[in-house]
């Protein structure tokens, strides 16, 4: 045996790993060491309370109460064996040293460290209005309960501030409920963020649909409450008002970075820098060795988007970035994977199954493929300069992996072949994402440039 | 370049010949991925190449898009939705499952395993002191039969009259018209008015005096899709009904079978009751009831391993070949209920992928654990045993077994 392999073995064996983050890319990080022999030491710290949970039925089926917030549990793969530091925050990370610093003052040594941060809501900017009895954001199982609880009681009307995904599903949940609801969205339409111009247009006829007072180029300029504190009313930017008991701030996540300052890490708002392998880069651009990333808060470059260095707020990303991240830790150069896998998620609304693969935001135009629009069954497909990018379907999810190939094999754009189920129009159009001013709110893609500290996208702040 | 002319490949295995073990000649096939035979068809023999086509929106399950027709039937006026592209197949399919799955109807197959196994268990009291059995005759045709009589509302001794059709249809799919006679053909289509007129006669009962049957529920139906015409009830029971009692049985029997040639299985079946549920994925893979879709249409050109398979080509789906290729799984001829990572074809993938799948689960699931835990020493006479003559829904004609 090398000394390298048998530093490995050693390592395997004996070493400390320290996972900070106990949510879904936390867990499935531990067990996944496990799965791959690390019996050493493994701690992980959290900074909430309790066990790791699910996060998508938050904005779903625990608002309907189908599901209690306590269900969400996230189930367990296997025994993991570690020390669980949950409630603390951690403060501090020395790479020099080797340490994890708590908010509570203690230190965790680790030989190699996890950092699975993941994100955070982004609270409504002014302090006051955000305590106001009824506002509300969703981010933590403590949320959903509370939104859950709320919406049982019979609002008169709620207010969601933001129709990005989070904030759609919510409208979808209360017009289910029967709840009269407005939604305030800063861009041209929900989605549109994330999804481009033609998909917003189609999200906002279904909300209007299903009856949501939809305002779109609108801003929520403050929020009004009683003498108890209780939420009354919300001002709008053209002058309007809505009188609503529930405000939902949906403005998307804060990347939960802060701790990192000064680590010398290549920290940004888009997370932290890493390569493929998820191993954290450090502000010089150089990989480090011990330090690894995974789920929202890390930033990779992908191959297939130009090597841009891609941040994705989705299940699926957390999930295979962890069992990336905790094979690397553990094993030489040469047997390192990258994590390739080309994004997808998914969203439920308005009786709509909505999926995608690939990244949207990373076009120039856009076609319906398949389907029908006016069904609200259909496949949009993305290209940038002639190749296929992303493709979003409606209730039509059963063709995505057909679609991940084309991304994959770099297939022309607009696809050549015609399939059955024609819709009406096929002929691509700009994709037509909002300004950068607008694109923070629902985005939960962001593609970046190279510069860690590089911001071309700026959040909206109202 | 992946595409040859193979002439010979293909023949050998729809020859009954191969019946008994067809899967040295499916390893022969998959060093051409992508075959062009005499005739213009494309075989597709590979686990990558088959999954990329039944996920490719341009593979067409409308006769109407093959350049030449096949030498069979003509087009039905009313497929059933295995034969229907979207949209007609989704919304079709969707109001069949509204009356059979989730998110409708959620609990209707599990709840039907106390009953399930009653009727098992019925069938070997029935074997109860008798030295040889048929494990086709006396157990894995009548169990899939009652149950989807049952769910259907088709009355259980009607059987011996739709079970005549249901084999000269069957008989009728893979028709040949250089080497097969041509009465098989004109049996397959007599057959077919039969059973769509008996089933026709059916429905118009259920009209007036519903019960709680998918016939009478497709009858009445007031789902969000509307409500199929008669004619399309009638398809869609055609599809079900032979579907539902001509591939279980193969399932089953392939099951029993496998489990006597692996006797250590069977064993540790026996002290390892949960076994089953990995072992029943293990035979969709290692000895599925369906080895071939027969056809699929172009619907424009497809590019696929190098090769463009031209618009309007048919194209022969081998999916048992798929699910034995080396490249996908790890000693793909042995028979390892404990393989990880087993996303078989047995039910294909994609639209179509087998909308009975989980009742046939759950019945393969019942039927072989009560078997192994109550049939005594249970020993094959002949082995291999004798082969129904499809190719595509394959599975042993008798399989005879001595007990105790």
């Amino acid at each position: 045996m090398t000394s390298r392999t048998e530093a490995l073995q050693t390592f395997k064996r004996e070493g400390r790993i320290v996972i900070v983050g106990a949510s879904l890319a936390g867990l499935r990080a531990a067990e996944s060491l496990r799965d791959e022999g690390f019996t050493g030491s493994l701690t992980v710290i959290g900074d909430e309370k309790g066990e790791p949970y699910d996060r998508p039925p938050l904005s779903k089926q625990v608002l309907t109460g189908w599901v209690p917030a306590e269900a969400t549990t996230l189930p367990r793969r296997r025994e993991v064996d570690a020390q669980w530091l949950l409630g603390v925050p951690a403060s501090g990370l020395d790479v020099a040293a080797g340490l994890v610093r708590l908010a509570d003052g203690r230190e965790v040594p680790y030989d190699r460290v996890l950092i699975a941060t993941g994100v955070r809501a982004r609270p409504w900017p002014h302090e006051a209005e955000a305590a106001l009895d009824g506002v509300f954001v969703v981010r933590t199982r403590e949320d959903a309960a509370g939104l859950r609880q709320r919406l049982a009681d019979g609002p008169d009307r709620v207010l969601i501030i933001g129709a990005g995904f989070t904030g759609s599903e919510i409208a979808s949940i209360c017009r289910e409920r029967d709840i009269p609801v407005t939604v305030a969205e800063l861009g041209p339409g929900p989605l549109v963020g994330a999804l481009g111009a033609m998909i917003g247009e189609i999200a906002s006829e279904m909300q209007r649909a299903h009856g949501v007072d939809l305002r779109t180029g609108v801003k929520v300029t403050s929020l009004e409450g009683d003498e108890q504190g209780r939420l009354r009313r919300a001002h709008l930017s053209d002058g309007s008002t809505v009188d609503a008991d529930v405000a939902v701030v949906a403005l998307g996540g804060i990347r939960n970075t802060e701790w990192l300052q000064g680590s010398g890490l290549a920290v940004g708002p888009w997370g932290i820098a890493a390569d493929s392998g998820c191993r954290a880069m450090d502000l010089n651009g150089l990989i480090t060795d011990d330090v690894f990333v995974a789920g929202d808060v890390a930033r990779c470059p992908h191959p297939v988007y130009e090597y841009r260095f891609i941040s994705l707020e989705h299940w699926v990303n957390a999930v295979e970035q962890a069992e990336i991240a905790a094979h690397n830790m553990v094993h030489l150069q040469a047997d390192r994977w990258p994590h390739l896998t080309i994004p997808s998620f998914w969203s439920i609304q308005f009786g709509v199954n909505i999926k995608s693969v690939g990244v949207p935001t990373f076009a120039d135009e856009v076609v319906i493929t398949q389907g029908s629009v006016a069904e609200r069954r259909f496949v949009a497909t993305y290209g940038y300069q002639g190749r296929v990018t992303a493709a979003v379907t409606f209730n039509n999810a059963k063709w995505l992996d057909h679609y991940r190939k084309l991304i994959e094999t770099a297939a022309p754009f607009p696809p050549p072949c015609p399939t059955p189920d024609q819709p009406v129009d096929a002929k691509p159009v700009p994709v037509d994402f909002p300004g950068p001013m607008l694109l923070a709110q629902g985005a939960t893609v962001v593609v970046t440039g190279h510069d860690p500290d590089e911001r071309r996208v700026t959040a909206a702040r109202p | 370049m992946t595409m040859t002319r193979t002439p010979g490949i293909l023949p050998r295995i729809l020859d009954y010949s191969a019946r008994a073990d067809p899967y040295p000649l499916y390893a022969e096939l998959r060093r051409t991925p992508v075959a062009l035979q005499e005739d213009g068809s494309y075989v597709i023999s590979t686990y990558r190449e088959l999954t990329a086509l039944l996920h490719d929106p341009h593979l067409s399950s409308d006769i109407r898009n093959l350049a030449h027709p096949l030498p069979g039937a003509g087009r039905e006026d009313n497929p059933a939705f295995l034969n229907l592209d979207p949209p007609e197949h989704d919304r079709m399919r969707r109001m069949a499952m509204r009356h059979f799955g989730p998110p409708h109807t959620p609990g209707l197959v599990d709840g039907m395993r106390p009953d399930m196994t009653a009727v098992v268990n019925g069938l070997i009291d029935g074997l109860q002191g008798r030295k040889q059995i048929d494990v086709v005759d006396d157990f894995a045709y009548p169990f899939p039969v009652t149950v989807i009589c049952h769910l259907l509302g088709v009355p259980r001794e009607d059987e011996p009259r739709f079970h005549q059709w249901v084999e000269a249809l069957v008989d009728a799919i893979d028709y040949n018209p250089a080497v097969d006679p041509p009465e098989r053909l004109q049996k397959g289509m007599q057959a077919r008015a039969e059973l769509r007129q008996y089933l026709g006669g059916l429905v118009e009962e259920r009209h007036s005096r519903p019960g709680d049957d998918i016939l009478s529920k497709l009858a009445t139906d007031d789902g969000p899709d509307g409500r199929m015409t008669d004619e399309q009830i009638i398809s869609t029971a055609n599809l079900l009904l032979i579907a539902g009692h001509e591939t279980t049985v193969n399932l089953i029997t392939n099951g029993v079978l496998t489990l006597l040639r692996h006797p250590q299985m069977l064993q540790r079946l026996r002290n390892e009751p949960g076994l089953i549920i990995r072992l029943v994925e293990e035979l969709l893979r290692y000895e599925p009831p369906v080895h071939i879709i027969p056809w699929r249409a172009a619907y424009s050109d497809i590019t696929i391993a190098d090769t463009t398979i031209p618009k309007g080509s048919q194209i022969m789906l081998m999916l048992a070949s798929g699910s034995r290729d080396p490249d996908r799984f790890h000693d793909p001829d042995r028979f390892d209920p404990d393989r990880q990572d087993n996303q078989h074809l047995g039910f294909g993938s994609g639209i179509h992928l087998c909308f009975g799948g989980p009742l046939a689960r759950l019945e393969a699931q019942i039927a072989i654990t009560e078997f192994v835990r109550r049939v005594d020493n249970p020993r094959l006479v002949a082995d291999p045993p004798p082969y129904r003559r499809s190719p595509i829904l394959r599975g042993p004609l008798h399989l005879l077994v001595e007990q105790g």
